[in-house]
Protein backbone atom coordinates (compact mmCIF):
# COMPACT_ATOMS: atom_id res chain seq x y z
CA UNK A 1 0.00 0.00 0.00
CA UNK A 2 1.88 3.18 -1.42
CA UNK A 3 -1.57 5.85 0.11
CA UNK A 4 -1.23 6.83 3.67
CA UNK A 5 -3.56 9.21 5.72
CA UNK A 6 -0.55 9.94 8.33
CA UNK A 7 2.54 11.74 7.74
CA UNK A 8 5.11 10.66 5.38
CA UNK A 9 8.19 8.85 6.84
CA UNK A 10 11.39 9.50 5.27
CA UNK A 11 13.54 7.76 7.26
CA UNK A 12 10.84 4.44 6.91
CA UNK A 13 11.57 5.10 2.87
CA UNK A 14 15.51 5.34 3.30
CA UNK A 15 15.51 1.84 5.00
CA UNK A 16 13.62 0.43 2.29
CA UNK A 17 15.98 1.48 -0.53
CA UNK A 18 19.19 1.68 1.21
CA UNK A 19 22.03 -0.87 1.21
CA UNK A 20 25.73 -1.05 1.06
CA UNK A 21 26.13 -1.88 -2.84
CA UNK A 22 23.50 1.24 -3.49
CA UNK A 23 26.36 4.28 -3.01
CA UNK A 24 23.76 6.89 -4.11
CA UNK A 25 20.48 7.95 -3.06
CA UNK A 26 18.22 10.65 -4.33
CA UNK A 27 14.55 12.07 -2.42
CA UNK A 28 12.28 13.64 -3.99
CA UNK A 29 9.82 15.59 -1.66
CA UNK A 30 6.69 17.40 -2.41
CA UNK A 31 5.01 20.05 -0.10
CA UNK A 32 1.92 21.64 -0.17
CA UNK A 33 2.54 25.44 -1.17
CA UNK A 34 1.41 28.41 0.05
CA UNK A 35 0.55 30.08 -2.97
CA UNK A 36 -2.54 32.20 -3.08
CA UNK A 37 -3.13 32.27 0.53
CA UNK A 38 -3.50 28.25 0.07
CA UNK A 39 -3.98 26.88 3.79
CA UNK A 40 -4.41 23.25 3.18
CA UNK A 41 -4.99 20.81 0.20
CA UNK A 42 -7.53 18.00 0.36
CA UNK A 43 -6.06 14.82 -1.48
CA UNK A 44 -8.74 12.59 -2.74
CA UNK A 45 -7.51 9.41 -5.11
CA UNK A 46 -9.62 6.45 -6.85
CA UNK A 47 -7.49 4.90 -3.96
CA UNK A 48 -7.42 1.45 -5.63
CA UNK A 49 -6.29 2.37 -9.34
CA UNK A 50 -3.40 4.65 -7.58
CA UNK A 51 -2.66 2.20 -5.50
CA UNK A 52 -2.13 -0.35 -8.74
CA UNK A 53 -0.72 2.23 -11.16
CA UNK A 54 2.29 2.97 -8.35
CA UNK A 55 2.93 -0.77 -8.52
CA UNK A 56 3.11 -0.56 -12.20
CA UNK A 57 5.09 3.04 -12.32
CA UNK A 58 7.77 1.07 -10.10
CA UNK A 59 7.70 -1.98 -11.62
CA UNK A 60 8.33 -0.20 -14.87
CA UNK A 61 11.16 1.64 -13.13
CA UNK A 62 13.17 -1.49 -12.18
CA UNK A 63 13.15 -2.46 -15.86
CA UNK A 64 14.78 0.57 -16.93
CA UNK A 65 16.80 0.22 -13.61
CA UNK A 66 17.41 -3.08 -12.87
CA UNK A 67 20.02 -2.08 -9.94
CA UNK A 68 18.37 0.59 -8.64
CA UNK A 69 15.04 0.28 -5.57
CA UNK A 70 12.59 2.42 -5.55
CA UNK A 71 9.84 3.48 -3.29
CA UNK A 72 7.15 5.78 -3.40
CA UNK A 73 4.34 7.29 -0.76
CA UNK A 74 1.51 9.38 -1.62
CA UNK A 75 -0.56 11.23 1.47
CA UNK A 76 -4.01 12.12 1.04
CA UNK A 77 -6.37 13.63 3.37
CA UNK A 78 -6.59 17.54 4.19
CA UNK A 79 -2.62 18.13 3.86
CA UNK A 80 -1.42 21.64 5.81
CA UNK A 81 1.12 23.68 3.55
CA UNK A 82 4.56 22.98 4.46
CA UNK A 83 3.79 19.07 4.57
CA UNK A 84 4.62 16.99 2.02
CA UNK A 85 1.72 15.46 -0.17
CA UNK A 86 4.47 12.85 -2.07
CA UNK A 87 8.33 11.40 -1.24
CA UNK A 88 10.49 9.30 -3.73
CA UNK A 89 13.43 7.51 -2.57
CA UNK A 90 15.57 6.09 -5.35
CA UNK A 91 18.66 4.15 -4.22
CA UNK A 92 21.26 2.97 -7.03
CA UNK A 93 24.68 1.70 -7.41
CA UNK A 94 25.39 5.14 -8.53
CA UNK A 95 24.16 8.90 -8.93
CA UNK A 96 23.43 8.82 -12.12
CA UNK A 97 20.54 5.96 -12.19
CA UNK A 98 19.41 7.35 -8.49
CA UNK A 99 18.82 10.88 -9.99
CA UNK A 100 17.22 9.69 -13.23
CA UNK A 101 14.80 6.80 -11.75
CA UNK A 102 13.42 9.37 -9.14
CA UNK A 103 12.83 12.06 -11.84
CA UNK A 104 11.15 9.26 -13.98
CA UNK A 105 8.92 8.06 -11.42
CA UNK A 106 7.81 11.83 -10.09
CA UNK A 107 6.97 12.54 -13.71
CA UNK A 108 4.96 9.42 -14.44
CA UNK A 109 3.07 10.11 -11.09
CA UNK A 110 2.15 13.30 -12.24
CA UNK A 111 0.58 12.08 -15.40
CA UNK A 112 -1.26 8.90 -14.93
CA UNK A 113 -2.37 8.77 -11.03
CA UNK A 114 -6.18 9.44 -10.37
CA UNK A 115 -5.27 11.51 -7.64
CA UNK A 116 -6.99 15.37 -7.36
CA UNK A 117 -6.56 18.01 -5.21
CA UNK A 118 -8.80 20.70 -3.60
CA UNK A 119 -7.15 23.60 -2.49
CA UNK A 120 -8.55 25.30 0.82
CA UNK A 121 -7.84 29.29 1.00
CA UNK A 122 -7.57 31.51 3.63
CA UNK A 123 -10.81 33.54 3.07
CA UNK A 124 -12.57 29.88 3.82
CA UNK A 125 -13.06 29.28 -0.03
CA UNK A 126 -12.18 26.18 -1.83
CA UNK A 127 -11.35 25.16 -5.08
CA UNK A 128 -10.24 21.91 -7.42
CA UNK A 129 -7.06 22.48 -8.71
CA UNK A 130 -7.02 22.63 -12.65
CA UNK A 131 -3.91 21.42 -14.11
CA UNK A 132 -0.74 23.29 -14.49
CA UNK A 133 2.41 21.49 -14.90
CA UNK A 134 4.75 23.80 -13.74
CA UNK A 135 7.57 20.63 -13.12
CA UNK B 1 -29.70 -4.17 -22.22
CA UNK B 2 -26.58 -4.83 -19.53
CA UNK B 3 -25.49 -3.34 -16.62
CA UNK B 4 -21.97 -1.29 -16.80
CA UNK B 5 -20.74 0.54 -13.26
CA UNK B 6 -19.75 4.21 -13.41
CA UNK B 7 -17.52 5.87 -11.04
CA UNK B 8 -17.21 9.70 -10.71
CA UNK B 9 -14.40 11.31 -8.66
CA UNK B 10 -13.43 14.85 -7.59
CA UNK B 11 -15.65 17.36 -9.35
CA UNK B 12 -17.48 15.16 -11.63
CA UNK B 13 -18.59 13.50 -8.49
CA UNK B 14 -19.97 16.66 -7.87
CA UNK B 15 -21.29 17.46 -11.31
CA UNK B 16 -22.98 13.83 -11.02
CA UNK B 17 -24.23 14.10 -7.59
CA UNK B 18 -22.69 10.66 -6.47
CA UNK B 19 -19.36 8.56 -6.93
CA UNK B 20 -21.00 5.69 -8.07
CA UNK B 21 -23.79 4.33 -9.94
CA UNK B 22 -24.30 2.04 -13.12
CA UNK B 23 -25.48 2.46 -16.19
CA UNK B 24 -27.80 0.17 -18.66
CA UNK B 25 -26.79 -0.42 -22.49
CA UNK B 26 -26.27 -2.75 -25.07
CA UNK B 27 -22.82 -4.21 -24.92
CA UNK B 28 -20.50 -4.88 -26.01
CA UNK B 29 -20.56 -1.17 -26.10
CA UNK B 30 -17.46 1.25 -26.41
CA UNK B 31 -16.39 3.46 -23.08
CA UNK B 32 -17.36 6.80 -24.92
CA UNK B 33 -21.03 5.05 -25.63
CA UNK B 34 -21.11 4.54 -21.82
CA UNK B 35 -20.28 8.18 -21.36
CA UNK B 36 -22.84 9.60 -23.65
CA UNK B 37 -25.56 7.37 -21.53
CA UNK B 38 -23.99 8.60 -18.13
CA UNK B 39 -24.96 12.33 -19.81
CA UNK B 40 -28.09 11.94 -20.55
CA UNK B 41 -28.98 9.88 -16.38
CA UNK B 42 -26.66 12.04 -15.13
CA UNK B 43 -27.95 15.66 -16.77
CA UNK B 44 -25.10 17.79 -14.18
CA UNK B 45 -22.24 15.42 -15.86
CA UNK B 46 -22.92 17.15 -19.48
CA UNK B 47 -20.61 19.95 -17.88
CA UNK B 48 -17.35 17.13 -18.22
CA UNK B 49 -15.34 18.07 -21.30
CA UNK B 50 -16.27 15.95 -24.81
CA UNK B 51 -13.67 13.57 -24.40
CA UNK B 52 -13.24 12.75 -20.37
CA UNK B 53 -10.46 10.66 -19.35
CA UNK B 54 -11.60 7.12 -18.71
CA UNK B 55 -10.11 4.09 -17.06
CA UNK B 56 -11.88 0.62 -17.56
CA UNK B 57 -11.26 -1.99 -14.97
CA UNK B 58 -9.02 0.01 -13.38
CA UNK B 59 -6.62 0.89 -16.64
CA UNK B 60 -6.53 4.13 -18.30
CA UNK B 61 -7.96 3.31 -21.65
CA UNK B 62 -9.15 5.18 -24.64
CA UNK B 63 -12.77 6.22 -25.43
CA UNK B 64 -12.78 3.30 -28.45
CA UNK B 65 -12.00 0.72 -26.05
CA UNK B 66 -14.54 -2.25 -25.61
CA UNK B 67 -17.38 -2.27 -22.07
CA UNK B 68 -18.86 -5.87 -21.22
CA UNK B 69 -21.60 -5.91 -18.88
CA UNK B 70 -20.54 -6.18 -15.28
CA UNK B 71 -17.37 -3.60 -15.99
CA UNK B 72 -16.32 -0.36 -14.65
CA UNK B 73 -15.81 2.41 -16.13
CA UNK B 74 -14.42 5.27 -13.99
CA UNK B 75 -14.49 9.05 -15.33
CA UNK B 76 -11.22 10.89 -14.26
CA UNK B 77 -11.02 15.00 -13.89
CA UNK B 78 -7.52 15.96 -15.09
CA UNK B 79 -5.08 14.61 -12.83
CA UNK B 80 -3.24 16.49 -10.37
CA UNK B 81 -1.58 14.31 -7.74
CA UNK B 82 2.06 14.68 -6.19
Amino acid sequence: MHLTRHRLSIADLLAEVQSPERGGTCVFLGTVRNDADVSAIDYSAYESMADEEIERILAEAHERWPDARVVLAHRLGVIPAGEASIAIAAAAPHRDAAFAACRHVIEEVKQRLPIWKKEFRGDGSEKWVEVHDHR
Amino acid sequence: MSKVSVRFFARYAELAGCSSSAVNLETPATVADVISRVREVFPGTQAMPPRPLAALNQRHVKLDAIVNEGDEVALLPPFSGG
